[in-house]
């Protein structure tokens, strides 16, 4: 397939390995977390560390959505989902994961109308198709999706559109990568900068990360080759005592970000004064919700939910995988009380989760002989 | 990982994992939800946590596509399959030809030629008369072309919302054929993975026909007898040919983890060497799939001994439809009951059955 084989070419693959492997100080070790989610997918999906050096370590940031969504929230879900006459609409892997009780999957089969949509549209259509019914999006998901949410509002609103309604559930990149370097626990020697935030965002939001912290950022594509060329980068900045946000994605990220996303955005959304995440507790400023221009169309407002904050099973330990201070095999329920099909914690569910892609994918050891 | 040296720690919690995995799962949930319905984890949890047990049967233990009953010396094998498939007409076919395709498929991968079927429709009320006759049709021309006959039937109606527009079940019977010596506990390391040809078409033009998305792709549905295809691996595999599946819901990697688990072997695929079709491609890249998991409704999985597998290739890409039959990997021996694929990317991975599938009623 064009413009993406070539960002999966084995032998280029192997050549970029070998600089990788010339690049490096052997006598170091290096720590270097993949903020996002798509990132881990990738990395897992092809194999991409099996071509780094043993010295080479990459750590699973919390850049995966559906992962940082907090037990109380998909309660709330799950209460407008139970209301009477309301379509629930949300992705498909947010329907397993579990809420207090049970998950969104749970609640349809139970009764209540949950559907599965790929896109804000798909739900906003589903709303106009269904005018008796009250049509309700769980919008989740970073900078990258907030703009795709944001013009479905508008649309509706400019199309007077009553029967639909948004529960937003939107977050925003810097500040929990700020609350991470400030977390004394984690030791790390850079950045892979998320490429689709990015897209929105630009490269800029992220200077913090050299200046403040001395922390090298790539931005990075999520092909295996973007990975590996965005390791390199990030070795190469070290190796020259250098510090600085650099683009590796440029063939979609602009510096400067998606004005016009970012302007749609500021219209529909307003910063919420804080969120709770999962694992990494409340965050100023940290999320969206629906600005009171769109007040009408906001379902937090529309319906009763319990809004109770749910503490995290005991024995889970998401939080800490979403810091990158324990590899998935470390959390206690990894893999017995805890898989994809009996989840207890979100890094399990979302196939962007560093659980789930380490159980589904890297569950075999690696220097372990086939024969 | 830089753990390239795995830690003892992190190996032993796998031995743990792998120990708790091979135990046969309990269905302890509270209700049943799509994902039993899936292919994936949840459906074998039903069927070897509920139903196995329930009925307690050396032929269904086999977990084949058809049981064998034996009666005065003639092998019949059986199989029954029901198809809820929506829509019910797609690129390449319709819920009739699946139907009887489906049930068909069953009969041949166990390795007996396809006699008789029967036929249950269970219709909703308000069913367009013409939409009706036009799956009789293609059950009739379904059948005349896999060389069957319907040969009993049955007929429900619901009320309307009941039911989407029709169900159907075909029971198939058919003779096991005397050159067939098909088990699970045949595949032995070394035995060679072929598929019948390019994977993935089925599910993807499902997918596209909901309209879910708006992509538009040159996809047909590979719904097709497959007798042929075994026929001819039968002939030129002999006692080489160990094992066939129908690669249906779940796709190819369900098929290999199934058999990767009955056998207690190892399967290693080669992505590069699978073959997928440029469309499927597209699409599944667009969707975030893998065509490996997505069904097919006229593709068999077949365990070749070694010596056999040239032959047994040669003569399934002479069989129409199936030029496109290749080797993409081996059995092995160890860590058993886990499929591996070596990436095209030069990396290597575990290919697991999938926890729940997000594309119901693809069959």
């Amino acid at each position: 397939m064009k413009f993406v084989e070539e960002f999966r070419d084995a032998d280029l693959g192997q050549v970029l390995a070998g600089e990788i492997l010339a690049a490096v100080d052997p006598e170091r070790h290096y720590k270097l977390m993949e903020v996002c989610g798509g990132h881990t997918h990738s990395i897992y999906k092809y194999g991409v560390d099996d071509l780094l050096p043993d010295n080479v370590e990459l750590v699973h940031g919390p850049g995966c959505p559906v992962c940082v969504i907090p037990m109380g929230r998909v309660d709330d879900g799950i209460a407008i989902a139970k209301a009477d006459n309301v379509i629930f609409t949300c992705f498909g892997d947010m329907m397993r994961v579990p809420g207090s009780e049970q998950s969104l999957l749970e609640a349809k089969a139970e009764g209540a109308d949950v559907r599965m949509v790929y896109s804000p549209l798909d739900a906003l259509r589903l709303a106009k198709a269904n005018p008796d019914r009250d049509v309700v999006f769980f919008a989740l998901g970073f900078e990258t999706t907030a703009p795709s949410t944001a013009l479905t509002m508008k649309r509706a609103k400019a199309e007077g559109v009553s029967n639909f309604f948004c529960m937003c559930n939107h977050v925003t990149i810097v500040p929990p990568l700020r609350a991470l370097l400030d977390s004394p626990d984690l030791r790390l020697d850079g950045f892979i900068g998320p490429g689709h935030v990015s897209t929105v965002v630009g490269a800029r939001p992220f200077e913090f990360i050299p200046a403040d912290y001395g922390k090298p950022i790539v931005i990075s594509g999520f092909e295996p080759l973007d990975i590996l060329q965005s390791v390199l980068m990030i070795i190469n900045q070290l190796g020259a005592e250098r510090c600085e946000v650099e683009n590796q994605y440029t063939r979609v990220v602009p510096y400067e970000g998606n004005l016009r996303a970012l302007e749609v955005m500021a219209e529909v959304f307003e910063l919420r004064p804080h969120f709770e995440w999962r694992g990494l507790g409340f965050i100023s400023q940290s999320a969206l919700r629906l600005s009171d221009a769109y007040a009408d169309l906001d379902a937090e407002r529309r319906y009763e939910t319990p809004g109770v904050r749910v503490a995290d099973p005991k024995a889970c330990q998401c939080g800490e995988v979403l810091k990158g201070v324990i590899k998935p095999w470390e959390c206690k329920v990894f893999g017995t009380a805890c898989t994809p099909e009996h989840a207890i914690g979100t890094c399990m569910v979302s196939p962007e989760g560093a659980c789930a892609a380490y159980y589904n994918y890297g569950r075999f050891a690696r220097d372990r002989e086939v024969v | 990982m830089s753990e390239a040296v795995v830690s003892d720690r992190e190996q032993r919690i796998l031995e743990i994992i792998e120990t708790t995995r091979s135990k046969r799962p309990k269905f302890k949930d509270s209700q049943v939800t799509m994902s039993h319905g899936a292919g994936g984890k949840a459906t074998q949890t039903l069927i070897e946590g509920l139903f196995a047990p329930a009925f307690a049967s050396e032929s269904l233990d086999q977990m084949g596509d058809a049981g064998v009953v034996e009666i005065e010396g003639l092998r019949l094998a059986l199989t029954t399959d029901s198809f809820v498939v929506k829509p019910i007409r797609f690129p390449g076919g319709s819920i009739g030809g699946l139907a009887v395709n489906g049930t068909v498929n069953d009969l041949a991968v166990a390795g007996a030629r396809p006699a008789a079927l029967s036929l249950s429709l269970i219709l909703e009320e308000g069913l367009d008369a013409e939409e009706l006759r036009a799956e009789v049709k293609a059950i009739a021309a379904a059948a005349e072309a896999a060389g069957v006959e319907v040969i009993a039937g049955d007929t429900k109606v619901v009320e309307r919302g009941h039911a989407d527009k029709m169900y159907v079940c075909t029971t198939g019977v058919g003779q096991l054929d005397p050159r067939a010596q098909l088990s699970t506990a045949a595949i032995k390391p070394g035995d060679k993975i072929i598929v019948s040809g390019s994977i993935g078409a089925h599910g993807t033009a499902i997918m596209l026909a909901r309209g879910e998305f708006e992509l538009d792709a040159d996809i047909e549905s590979d719904t097709c007898s497959l007798w042929p295809a075994a026929d001819a691996l039968l002939e030129a595999g002999g006692a080489g040919l160990r094992c066939m599946r129908d690669a249906t819901r779940g796709g190819v990697a369900t098929v290999l983890n199934e058999l990767a688990r009955a056998s207690q072997v190892t399967m290693v695929v080669r992505e590069a060497a699978v073959p997928v079709d440029a469309p499927v491609v597209g699409a599944a890249e667009l969707l975030g799939i893998d065509p490996m998991y997505v069904a097919n409704e006229g593709k068999l999985v077949a365990f070749v001994a070694p010596e056999q597998a040239d032959g047994a290739l040669a003569a399934l890409r002479s069989v129409p439809g199936c030029e496109e039959a290749a080797e993409i990997g081996e059995v092995k021996t160890e860590p058993p009951g886990m499929v591996l694929v070596e990436t095209a990317f030069g990396g290597r991975r575990v290919m697991d059955l999938l926890a729940g599938d997000p594309l119901p009623r693809i069959c």
